[in-house]
């Protein structure tokens, strides 16, 4: 008896589709970034209503705790790797991700994490889920997302981010790619902010105050 | 001498003759000698569209030979000008005669809509018209989509003596004729008719244009059964048009 | 025909197969005004957003015809690029599934679901398990799928089909979907808030509330995928609302039903169709989420993944040369949001998950064109084009349904029809110049007959399908031809 996988290869070459293709190439990706770029990418995750500050570093731990105190927070999750210092607000619950089940992340308010990428064109921020990023998990339950970028960090487009972005793909790491907070138009078109991921997202630019 | 030949279409030898003759007058005007192959009758358009390719096949042979040795063909049709340009290429595959193919390869890429043929080929905009009148142009789907003709006729239509050209709301949408998916489907081809309609009464123009009778036909039909006043007219008749306002 | 043998046609399921054709269900959509309103509102608002992002990138033109010459060179070496990412898939990890058909990739699903001895999963929104139904054959199995989709939630709860493949509950307005909340919610599980109004705001968090306990429990995933790339291994979906990290992430175990035509070959291919996709669908230069992944990663989401490929009726459409070029179909439903016969007729006339103009050139290659439903979709579109147009790998729609037409009328060559008797007679006249210069004469002579009437109201049947809403015009009394022998003599 043929198995599947035989059937259905045999019928893909009965079917006289091989023949060679020219593929024009795509638009080659831009040029490395330029100080307008972060601009870009600050007014493309603003457009998204997530709420985007440029500081200095020296200013991220005084920052964190008022924008998390912006939010009513009360509890916060670090994942490993987040610089230490950063969270020093003595009034935050802070807690490490140590073994924390979905329930747990879902009691607690918010998380902070860095990033991988930034794309300007899009407004976009990757996580590759390394060091200071946390599992995906840590992103994602928690209602409020607050994320750390460096200006160096962001590219113009999105070709340029995939590039960069193989080898952390062909280690088996898993991306998550996030534009603007969780959203819907399913009702008439009508966009809401805010389903089942975070619904509030804040981002820090980090490292030149335009 | 280049030699042009009318395509007068089957459409429009028969029930629109208003249509190629307004395209012989205006052509004979702008000095252009015109020929009309008697032996031509229709593209097969209709029966591409239906999917009756075997019927469309003979059709695409005898337009070849009857406009081969010409110039260029020009036709006051967007979309029988797309059929053989378009499609013509498919239907020579499917006969297996690879010289059909060459002389498809060979024929359609002379064969003109008219306002491609006055603007790109003879190179004029002014045809020298006059027509003190309210209008709005519908662009054809396929004189659009599939000719990409552009703002042609509109380039045209500006230059028209008299003329009060206003623009029409969603103008690009399709009116809803589609060949046989008149017929076919004939609810939702009114559906899209009677939209096409509301935006041409909304322009408040007395007529309304396009380079196509089988949509005008359609939209036309809608009009009159709604008794609006507003009256169809071919791109040709209005180009070709040379009345001075009523004092 | 050639010789060639294609792959076998899918199934038209029990849920399409007793429909009406397209004109019938046409014409019921159009007697429900509610749905009209809603379908022309919603399709014009992202008409206008698509054309606003896709209008901000330099060279669209470039990257259309990058992603279709990529998915024309993945369609000439399907096999081999189905075979790589094989090894990539098993290399980071994954179990690897092949199913011929609907009911095989069921199977298998339902097997991998009762193996971790649950009864429920949640689902992250998927053509591909719509087209297979899954969703019954879990239920038949016992098992719960939770949609988790926003507009699938309205959808599957509303005991309702998709008419939309974005948003699939585009043909309800908000007080609808606030009555499906109240009466439905419990029964699946937690119910509606007391004092939900039908404001989107509210009903979304609705939605968030319900869900939420689902996702926390939920031991299995199932998700399709976007794209799938055969040099790393890797899956791509692209989502709105988080529901789709959720099931990707939170479960132990995630199950990927996945097409066969939908690998890339290379990861650098993304850069065009993370460009292509968001802007042609949502109208968006990027959607909210995308999730990425590579087998299991450690310590992080599902410990194992499977992924089902699919044929279920490709081959068959591989296998025709030019109704191939279906296969680049990514999904994005921006044909469906600019046709205009979709906006009037709704999803639900397409009689397929598939509606709009791309359904009509899917359906018919996937299922075959032996039912009247599927042998109508050819003939449920103008020919306008603004498919094509709108498409952001280059699928030539019209072309695609003429050829399809072809074969419709081919598979019917030898059955006597009045409109094959007609095509026929006016093939026959058109064959000879004087044939049709003598029908001319009684184009004419009817029209002396008419006397001096401008227009005609009424005519018999099939005529009457004109008349029923329009004039027709009444034939004139000197056709061009003999117009042309009065003023310019004989011609060569």
């Amino acid at each position: 008896m043929t198995t599947a996988r035989e059937e259905v290869l045999a019928r893909i070459r009965a079917a006289g589709a091989a023949r060679p293709v020219e593929v024009p190439p795509a638009p080659e990706p831009s040029p490395q970034p330029a100080p307008e770029t972060v601009d870009l990418f600050a007014e493309n995750v603003a457009d998204y209503r997530a709420v985007v500050e440029r500081l200095a570093e020296s200013a991220v731990p005084q920052r964190i705790s008022s924008a998390l105190g912006q939010y009513g927070v009360t509890s916060v999750v670090v994942p490993d790797g987040l610089p230490s210092g950063w969270l020093t607000d003595a009034a935050l619950r802070v807690l490490a991700d140590e073994r924390l089940t979905a329930y747990d992340l879902d009691a607690i308010d918010a998380v902070v994490t860095q990033a991988a990428v930034g794309i300007a064109e899009t407004g976009t921020i990757v996580l590759d889920h390394t060091a200071g990023q946390g599992r995906r998990a840590l992103s994602l339950v928690p209602d409020v997302h607050l994320c750390v970028i460096r200006a160096d960090q962001v590219v113009g487009d999105v070709p340029a981010a995939v590039r960069q972005l193989r080898p952390a793909v062909e280690t088996g790491r898993p991306l998550t790619w996030i534009s603007g907070p969780s959203a819907t138009s399913d009702i008439e078109l009508n966009r809401v902010e805010g389903v089942h991921g975070p619904r509030h997202l804040h981002v820090l630019i980090v490292g030149d105050e335009a | 001498m280049t030699r042009v030949a009318l395509f007068a279409t089957c459409f429009n030898d028969a029930m629109w003759p208003g249509t190629p003759i307004a395209t012989v007058t205006l052509l004979e005007r702008l000095g252009v000698e015109v020929d009309f192959p008697a032996a031509q009758t229709c593209c097969g358009q209709m029966f591409t569209n239906t999917g009756y390719a075997d019927e469309a096949i003979p059709r695409v042979r005898s337009f070849v030979e009857v406009f081969g040795g010409y110039d260029a063909v020009v036709a006051p049709s967007g979309s029988c000008t797309g059929s053989v340009r378009e499609q013509y290429a498919d239907l020579a595959r499917r006969s297996g005669d690879a010289g059909l193919s060459r002389a498809v390869a060979e024929v359609a890429p002379k064969v003109y809509e008219l306002s491609e043929y006055l603007v790109d080929v003879l190179g004029v905009t002014d045809v020298g018209a006059s027509f003190p009148h309210r209008v709005t142009y519908h662009p054809t789907c396929h004189s659009l989509r599939m000719l990409h003709v552009g703002d042609r006729p509109l380039r045209l239509l500006r230059e028209v003596r008299g003329i009060d050209l206003v623009e029409l709301p969603a103008a690009t949408e399709c009116c809803g004729f589609g060949g046989t998916f008149a017929m076919k489907n004939a609810d939702v081809s009114v559906a899209m008719g009677s939209d096409k309609v509301r935006h041409i009464r909304d322009t408040g123009a007395e007529i309304v244009v396009a380079g196509d009778n089988s949509c005008l036909a359609h939209i036309g039909g809608l009009l009159g059964r709604q008794r609006a006043g507003v009256r169809t007219m071919h791109l040709a008749e209005v180009l070709a048009s040379t009345a001075e306002a009523s004092a | 025909m050639s010789a060639r043998h294609t792959g076998p046609v899918a199934a038209t399921t029990p849920t399409f197969i007793g429909m009406p054709k397209f004109p019938a269900l046409a014409r019921e959509a159009l007697g429900n005004t509610q749905q009209r309103r809603n379908l022309a509102f919603a399709t014009q608002t992202i008409r206008g957003k698509r054309a606003a992002v896709v209008g901000e990138v330099g060279d669209w033109e470039a990257l259309r015809l990058n992603g279709a010459a990529v998915k024309d060179e993945v369609l000439a070496h399907l096999d081999d690029y189905l075979i790589q990412l094989e090894d990539k898939l098993t290399a980071a990890g994954t179990t690897v599934h092949w199913a011929r058909d609907a009911a095989e990739a069921n199977r298998i699903v339902v097997e991998l679901v009762r193996g971790k001895g649950v009864d429920e999963v949640v689902k992250v929104k998927s053509m591909a398990t719509q087209e297979i139904e899954l969703n019954e054959a879990l239920e038949e199995a016992g098992i719960a799928a939770w949609e988790t989709d926003l507009a699938e939630l309205i959808v599957q709860l509303g005991n309702d089909r998709p008419s939309h493949i974005l948003v699939p509950a585009i043909h309800r307005g908000r007080a609808e979907i606030r009555d499906i909340f109240r009466t439905r919610m419990a029964a699946a599980g937690r119910p509606a808030p007391e004092t939900m109004t039908d404001e989107p705001a509210q009903l979304a968090e609705a939605a968030r509330l319900h869900l939420r306990e689902k996702f926390l429990r939920a031991k299995v995933g199932i998700s399709g995928a976007n794209f799938a790339i055969a040099d790393t291994g890797t899956l791509v979906v692209l989502e709105s609302e988080g529901n789709g990290r959720m099931c990707l992430t939170l479960p132990e175990t995630l199950i990927s039903v996945v097409g066969i035509e939908k690998v890339l070959p290379t990861w650098e291919d993304l850069g065009t169709f993370l460009q292509l996709l968001p802007r042609s669908s949502t109208g968006e230069r990027m959607n909210p989420y995308t999730s990425i992944w590579t087998g299991p990663a450690d310590g992080d989401g599902p410990q194992e993944t499977h992924v089902v490929l699919v044929d279920n009726g490709r081959t068959h459409v591989l296998a025709d040369p030019v109704g191939r070029q279906a296969l680049r179909c990514i999904r994005c439903s921006a044909c469906l949001n600019v046709c205009p016969v979709y906006e009037r007729a709704g999803g639900h006339a397409y009689g397929s998950v598939y509606p709009g103009p791309i359904g009509a050139v899917l359906t018919p290659q996937l299922r075959g064109i032996d039912n009247p439903i599927d042998a109508s979709l050819p003939y449920a579109s103008s020919l306008c084009g603004a498919c094509f147009e709108v498409c952001p790998v280059r699928i030539d729609i019209p072309r695609l349904l003429v050829n399809l037409r072809t074969q419709v009328v081919d598979a019917h060559r030898g059955r006597p029809s009045a409109e094959g008797l007609a095509m026929k007679s006016a093939a026959w006249m058109f064959a000879e110049p004087g044939r049709w210069a003598s029908m001319q004469k009684g184009i004419t002579a009817s029209s002396k007959l008419l006397r001096g009437k401008r227009t005609l109201q009424h005519l018999p049947w099939p005529g009457s399908v004109w008349t029923d809403a329009r004039n027709a015009p009444v034939p004139p009394r000197e056709t061009f031809r003999q117009w042309w022998q009065r003023t310019h003599g004989e011609s060569r």
